[in-house]
């Protein structure tokens, strides 16, 4: 776990955690725009492109048809096989915030009338960090994927990559997301990952990297190592737009940016085409 | 030898004994001899004293000791010969990882180790343990390899993590990590991962997803630094004694979770204190792993692979 959550409760962008707040200042360009606007762009500034971070389940009504129409996984739950230090407070407190049980969902749900596989994480909830769950989650979904042989998309908000308080349990996820991936190449089932701001760590460092196709937001922060530990590590300025989706774009480790609005179009056109072998 | 602030007592007495051994080179005194005998007894009840109650932290800092037997340490002593293969054949030889052909007990191995180095220009050479992405790809190369050859894979770990710099990540630290632990997973012929000192995150898994992972007595294997959790966690980088308890990352802890298959007993005091027997050992668990793994069909020894790492992970399950 390279890079720090935000001091609870997240810092969500100011109002947007507020459903009747009317009005939404936007952080990059400072725009004042009324919620009710950004409902209509995906929460994408309409002023400046600034793509606001968005929620799980949000995500999966950008992206689906009729939204999440059967969730796989929502019976299992976080446990805390550390005993670690104030976790179990942690996960209560998330609970309660945003009132999912850990930082995944996964389901099957339609793309312009392709059923797939989604699984999405959610910032909010420790920073989207890999523990168990979401290892035993992704696990599951790709899974299904490969047996229904359906694609599989992958929507990441993850700055923590591992989750620390599970330990050794969480870097174990690395492998099993893994082997996840590998049933998905066995089942030749197209696999896609659409990196948000900021995908990171552990997470990056495994399934999130394994994509036939790897799509990320305009922005977003992606890599493997937290800027501030390079920084404390190397002692020099780091390079403007260092590991954002444009420099990783430049640096041949993802294949686009794709802006959120024409997100479900992209992924549209790209699984019209990785379904249509002539075999 | 260098001591370790909890070794303070036991250095001592050994400086004492080193003394009374040299005068009896040329003195064979029988009141010499004995007291030589009696000050081994008590430095041996002593070492055994200190070393059989270890908290977390003193394992982390044997399993960081700078006389720790390191990769190449330990190929010299357990292969007939090895022949060290270099480059990723895309960018560079990361001399962090070290990797190559070897023989043990007239067997053909593929080996892959990170290397930490020992005196200063040795540990600038090696980066500390630290790989970048080259180190990866390299080992991917020799996964490769093994494969082609129908050899065996033997991994030695000791890494603080892989390296968080600007080249690293423009040549796609992630994506190499995340390539190694799939190509590990797949690769057709059996695999041993040996965690000797440091596994240090995902650095560490990028060359420990193996069929078979053992733990030397003192190494650690930890998602994060006790110093990483520390900072986060206490928001005080000094409370790593706290940190490393809270993560449960010795040898004994991850037999326990079930996330290793076994522990290679150190030699007392540790095994800086003595590379070949620790070398004799490794050796010994890598030849009866192999005997075992090689009796498998390749279909077989996937499939359980798969399982294994499928199953890991603790969660509870919701009654409906």
């Amino acid at each position: 776990m390279f890079f720090k959550p935000k001091k609870t409760p997240p810092k969500r962008e100011k109002g947007l955690k507020v459903p009747d707040d009317f009005w939404v200042k936007c952080p990059s360009c400072q725009s004042i725009l009324p919620n009710i606007d950004l409902e209509k762009t995906a929460k994408v500034c309409p002023k400046c492109s600034y793509h606001f971070r968005i929620s799980a389940y949000e995500y999966a009504n950008i992206l689906f048809d009729n939204g999440i129409e059967r969730e796989i996984g929502k019976e299992i739950l976080p446990d805390d096989p550390l005993d670690f230090p104030g976790y179990k407070q942690k996960l209560e407190k998330y609970k309660k915030i945003y009132g999912l049980n850990d930082s995944s969902i996964a389901g099957i749900g339609h793309i312009d009338g392709i059923k797939v596989t989604g699984f999405f994480t959610d910032f909010g909830f420790l920073g989207g960090s890999m523990g168990s769950v979401f290892g035993e989650k992704f696990y599951r979904a790709a899974t299904h994927s490969a047996k229904s042989r359906i694609p599989f998309i992958a929507v990441l908000f993850s700055g923590g990559g591992a989750r620390m308080h599970e330990g050794i349990f969480s870097l174990m996820q690395m492998a099993k997301t893994t082997v996840g991936v590998l049933e998905l190449e066995k089942a030749k089932v197209p696999y896609i990952t659409v990196l948000g701001d900021p995908t990171m760590g552990g997470v990056m460092a495994s399934f999130a990297a394994l994509g036939d196709v790897i799509i990320a937001e305009p922005g977003a922060l992606i890599g493997f190592a937290g800027p501030r530990v390079i920084q404390q590590t190397i002692r020099q300025e780091l390079p403007k737009g260092f590991q954002r989706s444009e420099f990783q774009l430049e640096h041949g480790q993802i294949d686009m940016v794709v802006d959120r609005r024409e997100m479900k179009k992209t992924l549209s056109r790209l699984l019209k085409i990785m379904t249509s072998s002539y075999l | 030898m260098r001591y370790l602030d909890f070794e303070q007592p036991l250095a001592n007495l050994e400086m004492e004994l080193d003394k009374l051994k040299k005068q009896a080179e040329n003195n064979k005194d029988e009141l010499l001899i004995r007291q030589i005998k009696e000050l081994e007894n008590k430095v041996n009840q002593m070492r055994k004293r200190v070393f059989s109650n270890l908290t977390r932290w003193q394992k982390v800092q044997l399993a960081r000791h700078p006389d720790r037997p390191y990769p190449l340490d330990i190929i010299q002593r357990i292969c007939e010969d090895f022949v060290e293969l270099h480059g990723d054949r895309l960018f560079g030889d990361d001399k962090a990882i070290v990797a190559g052909l070897g023989k043990i007990e007239n067997h053909g191995v593929v080996i892959v180790g990170i290397q930490k180095g020992r005196e200063t220009e040795e540990k600038i050479l090696r980066n500390f343990g630290m790989a970048h992405p080259e180190g990866y790809r390299k080992a991917m190369r020799m996964f490769s390899l093994a494969e082609k050859l129908k050899l065996p894979i033997l991994t030695l770990v000791d890494t603080p993590g892989a390296y968080p710099g600007i080249g690293a990540e423009e040549r796609g630290q992630f994506s190499a990590i995340a390539y190694s632990i799939k190509r590990m997973l797949e690769v057709k012929v059996p695999t041993i991962a040996i965690i000797t000192g440091e596994g240090g995150s995902g650095g560490a898994l990028a060359i420990a997803t193996a069929d078979r992972v053992y733990m030397l007595e003192y190494a650690i294997y930890s998602v994060i630094s006790p110093e990483g959790a520390a900072s986060i966690l206490f928001r005080d980088a000094s409370k790593n004694k706290e940190a490393a308890e809270s993560l449960k990352l010795t040898a004994d802890d991850l037999l326990r979770f079930g996330i290793i298959d076994g522990i290679i007993k150190e030699p007392l005091g540790g095994a800086h204190r003595d590379y070949d027997e620790t070398a004799r050992r490794i050796k010994k668990a890598f030849i009866r792993a192999f005997r075992e793994l090689r009796r498998k069909t390749i279909r077989g020894l996937i499939s359980s692979r798969y399982k294994k790492y499928r199953k890991m992970g603790k969660f509870i399950i919701a009654e409906s």
